[in-house]
Formats: C-alpha cells, sequence, structure tokens
C-alpha cells in the first residue's frame, strides 16, 4: 500500500537527544473526536511533559482537494505530542512555513527553541493521496529523513500515522507504534440496563469501531500477533466463555466453554496457541491450548488461584498471577513444567503480569499504601518501580515498541485509558464521550 | 421482599405462642440496610428464636407433648424460612472465608436444598473493583466454591448448584470507598 522510497532513517539515540528543556503543556486538550462519532474517545493531555524534545512540524503544503476533517500535518503532531517523548510548536508561532528543503532557513528554527523540523507537502491524484515529507536535525542542519508514500483518500489517517511512524524512527531510532489500534470496552447505561462494546479504534481513539454489543460483561481482549483476530471473555451466554473474533470477517468461535472460568485468553508469539485460566479441574489453573486442534495443555498445578498468563519475549516462558504465598503475586514459569520462580515481592498485592516486547521488563498492577497503581519491574536487576500516580489502575498494555504503555484508572468516578511513557513519565486521557472505558490492548505492529 | 418474609416467619413464631419476650423483630429488617451487618443481625435474631424454642416458649403449660413437639418443628422451620430470607454473604478483601456470623444461615440455605432435592440454586460470585479483572473473576469463583462447599458439607446435593463468578463487572452498588467495597464482597444464592 505505501511506497517506501530514498534514504534510510538514521539512528539516534534518544537519550542524547533530550533536551533539558522544560515545557509544561497545561492541560492542553486536542479535540480530535469528532462530534459526530458518539462511540469516539477524546484525548486529554493531562499532565505536562518535561525534558520534551521540541519539534516543528511546519503544516503540509497542499495540492487538490483534502479529505474533511483533521489536517494531515495536525494529525502527525497529535502523534508526536502524545508519545510524551516531543513537544510540539504551535504553526502561530512559526515564522516560516517551509515545505521544501531549499525553504529552510535554519536560524529560524534555532531561534524557536526547535531541535527537529518536520516538514512536507500532500497531493490528491485521483483517489490516491501522496506525500514527501523530510525531517532535519536543526543543529547539525542535517536531514535525516525524506521519504515519499501515498494512499487511498479514505486512508488519510493511516497515512498521517505512517509518516509520525517514520518521523519518531528517524528522531528515536525506535519505530514508531501510531499505526497500531486499540482495542477496549466501554461501558454505558441504555435505558438503565449496562451496555458493553467491544470497540477498536485508532491510538488517538479516532475512528472506533463498535466490534460486539452485549448487555453481559465483555473482558479481557487480546491481539492475534498479526493483528488480524481478539481473543475476549464474554459472558452473553450466562457465564464467561473465551471468543476468537476474526476482525475483517466478524466471524467469532467460542474456542473456550468449559464448565466453570473460561478467561484470560493470551496468544503465543506464533499465533499458534493461547494461553486461559480454565476452573474445569477444580479451581482457577493456567492451560495453553493449541487453538487448531483446541488440546489443552496444563501448565500449573496448585489449589492457590493461577491467573493472567502472558507469555515472554522469547515465546517459551510464561509470567503469570498466583496467590500461593497468600496474595497474589508474579511467577515466572521459565519452560513448561518447570517450577515457577517467584517475581515480585515489593508488596501484598502485585497482578496481571504484561512483559515487554525486548524481554527487559515486567509490568503489572501494584498495590501500596491501600492504593492500586502500575508498576515493573526490571527482570535483569530485579529493581522494581511505580509508574503511575492515580489510585485505582488496572489492565495495563505495553506499546509494541515499548516505550508507552496504556492503562484503565479511574477519574471523577469514571473509568477512563491513560497513556504514560513506559517510564511514567508524561500522560494523556482518553475517556468515553459517555460512561466508562476499561480493559484496553495494544495491538502488535503488523507490517 | 426479604424483610416481609421474615417478618411472617416471626409472626408466626410469635402467634404460636411461642416465643416469650422475642426480642424485636427491627433488628432483622433494619440489618438489611447496613452492608455485612445483615448476617450478623439475622443470626442474632435467629438465635433469639432457636432460644425461644427450645426453652421458655414451650415451657409453657396445656399442651400435649405431641402438640409441643409439632410446635417445636413448626417454630424450627419458621426460624429456618427468616434466615432464608438472606441469600447475600460477604467476604473481606482477597479473602474467599465465610463469615462465622453466615454459618447458621447457610446451614438453614443446605437444610432446605436437602429436603427440596428438586431445587436449583446459582451462586454468583463478586468482588470489589480493586485489583485485576481476571485474578477478581477467580476470586469471585473462589468465593462461590467457597459457600457451594459448605452447603454440600450441609447436606445440600452438589448438582442442586451452579456457580458464575463475575469478578468486579457486576457491584452490587456503584462507587468506590470501604463501604462500598464491602457491599461489593459478596456471593449471591439465586434460587430458581
Amino acid at each position: 500500500m505505501f511506497l517506501d522510497m530514498n534514504d534510510r532513517p538514521c539512528s539516534r539515540s534518544l537519550k542524547a537527544a533530550i533536551s533539558g528543556a522544560k515545557r509544561w503543556l497545561a492541560a492542553l486538550v486536542l479535540s480530535l473526536a469528532s462530534l459526530h462519532a458518539q462511540a469516539e474517545l477524546m484525548i486529554t493531555i493531562s499532565e505536562g511533559v518535561e525534558s520534551a524534545i521540541p519539534v516543528a512540524v511546519v503544516p503540509f503544503k497542499e495540492t487538490g482537494v483534502m479529505p474533511e476533517g483533521e489536517r494531515f500535518s495536525d494529525i502527525v503532531r497529535s502523534d508526536l505530542t502524545m508519545s510524551g517523548e516531543f513537544s510540539t510548536l504551535s504553526p502561530a508561532k512559526m515564522l516560516s512555513l517551509p515545505s521544501r528543503g531549499d525553504d529552510v532557513y535554519y536560524r529560524d528554527w534555532r531561534l524557536l527553541g526547535q531541535r527537529y523540523l518536520v516538514i512536507g507537502e500532500v497531493t490528491r491524484v485521483g483517489d490516491r493521496l501522496n506525500t514527501r515529507f523530510e525531517v532535519f536535525d536543526v543543529a547539525s542542519q542535517e536531514r535525516i529523513l525524506g521519504e515519499t508514500a501515498g494512499a487511498p483518500v479514505s486512508s488519510a489517517r493511516s497515512l498521517a500515522h505512517y509518516i509520525s511512524d517514520k518521523v519518531y524512527e528517524a528522531i528515536t531510532g525506535v519505530p514508531g507504534a501510531f499505526s497500531t489500534r486499540l482495542a477496549y470496552v466501554t461501558l454505558q447505561s441504555d435505558n438503565g440496563q449496562p451496555l458493553y462494546k467491544l470497540q477498536v479504534s485508532d491510538v488517538d481513539g479516532k475512528r472506533a469501531r463498535v466490534r460486539l454489543e452485549s448487555r453481559e460483561p465483555i473482558l479481557s481482549p487480546a491481539w492475534s500477533p498479526d493483528g488480524r483476530k481478539l481473543a475476549y471473555v464474554s459472558f452473553e451466554t450466562g457465564k464467561p466463555v473465551v471468543y476468537i473474533h476474526e476482525l475483517a470477517s466478524g466471524q467469532r468461535t467460542a474456542i473456550a466453554d468449559f464448565p466453570g472460568l473460561n478467561s484470560a485468553p493470551a496468544w503465543s508469539p506464533d499465533g499458534r496457541s493461547l494461553l486461559l485460566t480454565l476452573s474445569k479441574d477444580g479451581n482457577a489453573e493456567i492451560y495453553k491450548m493449541d487453538i487448531a486442534s483446541r488440546s489443552l495443555t496444563r501448565l500449573t498445578t496448585h489449589w492457590s488461584i493461577d491467573t493472567e498468563g502472558s507469555w515472554g519475549a522469547d515465546g517459551r516462558g510464561v509470567f503469570f498471577t498466583s496467590d500461593r504465598s497468600g496474595g497474589p503475586q508474579i511467577y515466572y514459569m521459565e519452560r513448561e513444567g518447570t517450577e515457577p520462580r517467584r517475581i515480585t515481592f515489593g508488596s501484598r498485592y502485585n497482578a496481571r503480569p504484561r512483559p515487554s516486547d525486548d524481554g527487559a521488563y515486567v509490568y503489572y498492577v501494584h498495590q501500596r499504601e491501600g492504593a492500586f497503581h502500575i508498576a515493573r519491574t526490571n527482570l535483569e536487576s530485579g529493581e522494581e518501580t511505580v509508574l503511575t500516580r492515580t489510585l485505582l489502575d488496572e489492565s495495563p498494555s505495553v506499546s509494541p515498541n515499548g516505550r508507552m504503555l496504556i492503562y484503565a484508572t479511574k477519574q471523577n468516578g469514571r473509568s477512563v485509558l491513560t497513556v504514560i511513557t513506559s517510564e511514567g513519565g508524561s500522560s494523556y486521557t482518553l475517556p468515553a464521550s459517555e460512561g466508562d472505558v476499561r480493559e484496553p490492548a495494544w495491538s502488535p505492529i503488523v507490517r | 421482599m426479604s424483610i416481609s418474609m421474615k417478618t411472617k416467619a416471626f409472626a408466626m413464631v410469635v402467634s404460636l405462642g411461642l416465643v416469650a419476650g422475642c426480642s424485636s423483630t427491627g433488628d432483622t429488617t433494619e440489618g438489611g440496610d447496613a452492608y455485612g451487618s445483615d448476617v450478623s443481625a439475622v443470626d442474632q435474631a435467629g438465635g433469639t428464636v432457636y432460644g425461644g424454642g427450645d426453652d421458655s416458649g414451650i415451657s409453657g403449660g396445656g399442651l400435649t407433648e405431641a402438640e409441643r413437639e409439632q410446635a417445636r418443628i413448626a417454630a424450627e422451620q419458621a426460624a429456618e424460612a427468616a434466615q432464608r430470607a438472606i441469600t447475600t454473604f460477604y467476604f473481606d478483601f482477597d479473602t474467599s472465608e465465610i463469615k462465622p456470623a453466615a454459618r447458621d444461615v447457610l446451614i438453614a440455605h443446605a437444610k432446605f436444598l436437602q429436603a427440596n432435592p428438586g431445587q436449583q440454586v446459582r451462586l454468583e460470585g463478586h468482588a470489589d473493583e480493586r485489583g485485576t479483572k481476571e485474578y477478581n473473576l477467580a476470586l469471585g469463583e473462589r468465593r462461590a466454591s467457597a459457600v457451594q462447599r459448605f452447603l454440600v458439607v450441609n447436606g445440600a446435593n452438589r448438582n442442586q448448584i451452579q456457580t458464575v463468578s463475575y469478578g468486579e463487572e457486576k457491584p452490587a452498588v456503584m462507587g468506590s470507598g470501604d463501604g462500598t467495597w464491602a457491599q461489593n464482597r459478596r456471593v449471591e444464592l439465586i434460587f430458581k
């Protein structure tokens, strides 16, 4: 779909690029959700960005009739801001609006304290949009990225997110995750009855689509590694049953409907099997199901609760929650059948592990002094860091590039989604236009 | 509904002349308002009924042995019916231990199930909103299973009982705070 050309983005260490500048964006509200799409989430940048990299995204030169809605470069700008790693310059403050490299006066951007400059143009040809974009390092006066790409007009947002990904990668050396999607569950009151909706949207909450509606709870959506399917738990039959839902066709399969609990689905990195929590043999235990044959292998055997299994980065080890020590803690089973090793010791309640793709960290829900936060443990050093300051946090999900973390928390009595950097910095909030939003799951990067 | 059943049961006991100076039924009805305390309130009231039946009430003269026995059984049944009006049982945070105060009521339910083999009951286990959804799902199930085991040990048949856990998905009371959370950590018995 995209035409990639020109130079490879040059990698730079983000750490080296972080300036000392402290910039606080006070409660900046980016009204990205349109009034018509009631299912969409609204973005609120709820916390300032410290030590963010200043980037200027110049409004792209537009030729031909553009699709209605947001301007192309506005999407790129808001993507970069959302990452928590950049502060973007308002176009109103720009001294010049170049769209080609020849027109760039570095002095203008130095005066404005910018480290990077993004320029480009977008041209409509029939039903397609073609774009050319460039990234410059203001200090070294070098062009670090120049690319062209194109997409059907109907995919304008996808094209903008693609540009954001490339710009992000050019500056940080890490692939961007703006083209990924979020799955989540909304809950609203409909004629006094609860109405649950499983939805999938862009990472900024836009283009939300309802995939399943139910009067009974829906929880634990989990993406297949190819990004084509979701596994989740639905109570639509009066009990928890795990379904696999193919997004393109809408086809659903009840994959686990045993007596008792059927819950906590997690895909293996190869997409062939699911971890599941089943209680058919007496109490909550973790099983591995081969999806094609539906054969089960039991991984845990303990009278305590074992649940919330999640595969480690190597695709062999399994993280899970167990209260075998008296309260829920995170354990790691290196291979099937080996004795689980306890990972968390910092407090009495640690649950729902989500390892990062690079295998360096495991993120989880952590209770401290009566409040529930998201924390992570460095798997090499064992060091634990509490990442959030909100109080009723749950359902952490790491972005596939490992740089951001989304979780659910309470704000004014309503459940909202919050995104922070994986180090715990910055944040933006995605409240539902109505009711609660919960159970976020960040999709993989699909190439 | 539970209040009227309790009141009716007590009225029966009183009208049979079995309870001398029965403690006020207000304990029972008021107890329903306060979370957690309704179980113990009924236990106290029930205790009064049992005490009355076994001791002071029955010692009244003029009844034959058979009449007395009949009345004693009726009183017991009425007391158990009163107890069975309680169908929600509460738990402490992250535990699935049945509170001592709930035991007599659950025994009454178990006896009722034993006496009515065709009766089915669904046990719905719940947790408060704190902690993780999937762990709470397992915790709700463990609570329901604990109640199921207790009922079976006390005479109910396993086949009469279905369990399901909703975890934190279906709070009895919306909102946050210790009082709210206490009301949401529960197992509900639903007779069909």
